[in-house]
């Protein structure tokens, strides 16, 4: 993606998307972004009713419901780029485990409450840099959602990093369980910033950014809040988790869709 | 809940010991007018009452301002002094302005 927002946009405007390009580019990159926040809204809301209190019930509610709205409107795109006319439940409910996109990071079972923080503290920090760059999106629509999106996910970082603070420069309990949350979610976070042939693609056409660029940033903000905290960085993992981008997933993914799916599969068409 | 266990029962105790504090939320809905009291909740410190509050009492853009007050720093008057507290404003019609009849060839009043 072009960095200079004038001559981005001064290209979109004489240059618009073209169809290939919609088709094989845009809609398979704006899939992965809208796959993530679909799944981690279902994450997310799992955790109602089984927070530390119910005013962070509220919280994790109210960021999830801002994650699954950034994924109606990008799945909907997605659906009027690749051709396919599908809808947003049509995306959601009717695509199968190895049609999905999201990185593995978002798909892990819920855990504890420390990793929940970590896990939110490192998506967030990589969707704030995420949507900043994408608000100059030579595709309308990714950009316009970028620019709402931008506030949803500050805040997002900002109550994880206060959680992560708190429970780090807490008692010795919380401070174990912050830092196993960070060991825990520390194979999942170099997936975030890996450049598939998609985003490569899509950073071309100037309609994505390439995730390797929003690595720094992003990490700096974690690991900034991290030390705040009296925490350890974990040390480079044993293992990283790949493949979610081409659709292979981990063992969770299938019990995640299985829950999301059934009642639009149990009963298509239904409403209430 | 099941009755069963000593243990749920002295666990609760615990947690109500250890949990967070109450904080009184006030919403200011647009400039220009006060803050109201809308309700309360717990948090475990002011920076995280403001939060909360933003998530339980603003999530259908209620207010441009928010403050939480820790409820036990409000000093409130008893509902046993009430008597003694207000009904002696009811018999003083004068303190109302309707009291006073103007005369009229008094402006700009």
């Amino acid at each position: 993606m072009n960095p200079d927002p004038t001559t981005a946009a001064t290209v979109a405007s004489v240059a618009p998307v073209s169809a290939v390009v919609s088709e094989t580019v845009a809609a398979p990159y704006i899939q992965g972004l809208a796959d993530d926040a679909l799944v981690y809204a279902q994450r997310l809301g799992e955790w109602i009713s089984r927070a530390p209190q119910i005013e962070e019930d509220m919280a994790l509610a109210n960021v999830g419901l801002d994650l699954l709205g950034q994924a109606r409107v990008l799945l909907t795109r997605v659906g009027e780029l690749d051709g396919t006319g599908r809808t947003e439940d049509d995306l959601a409910y009717f695509r199968d485990e190895r049609e999905f996109r999201n990185v593995h990071l978002v798909e892990q079972e819920r855990a504890g409450f420390g990793f929940e923080m970590a896990r939110l503290l490192t998506f967030a920090s990589y969707q704030c840099e995420l949507y900043a760059a994408l608000r100059r999106s030579s595709d309308p629509v990714l950009a316009g959602v970028a620019e709402k999106a931008l506030k949803e996910v500050t805040y997002h970082r900002d109550h994880a990093t206060q959680w992560v603070l708190r429970l780090g420069d807490g008692t010795e309990e919380s401070h174990r369980r912050m830092q196993e949350g960070l060991e825990a979610v520390a194979p999942y976070v170099a997936e975030l910033f890996d450049d598939d042939e998609t985003a490569r693609a899509a950073a071309e056409a100037g309609v994505g950014v390439l995730p390797s660029t929003l690595r720094d940033a992003a990490l700096g903000h974690v690991t900034a809040v991290v030390e705040e905290a009296t925490l350890t960085e974990p040390g480079a993992p044993r293992w990283r988790s790949r493949g979610g981008r081409a659709g292979i997933h981990s063992r969770p993914m299938g019990y995640l869709l299985a829950e999301m799916q059934h009642i639009a599969r149990s009963h298509p068409g239904a409403s209430w | 809940m099941s009755a069963s266990s000593h243990d749920t029962a002295s666990e609760g105790q615990g947690m109500s010991e250890k949990s967070w504090p109450l904080w009184e939320v006030f919403v200011r809905g647009k400039r220009g007018l006060s803050h109201v009291h809308v309700g309360s909740l717990h948090a475990p410190d002011a920076t995280m009452a403001l939060r909360n509050a933003r998530d339980v009492y603003t999530r259908r853009q209620e207010g441009v301002s928010l403050w939480v007050v820790r409820a036990s720093d409000i000093t409130a008057s008893s509902p046993d002094e009430r008597g003694s507290f207000f009904d002696p404003a009811a018999d003083k019609v004068y303190r109302h302005p309707t009291f006073y009849d103007v005369p009229e060839d008094v402006e700009y009043l």
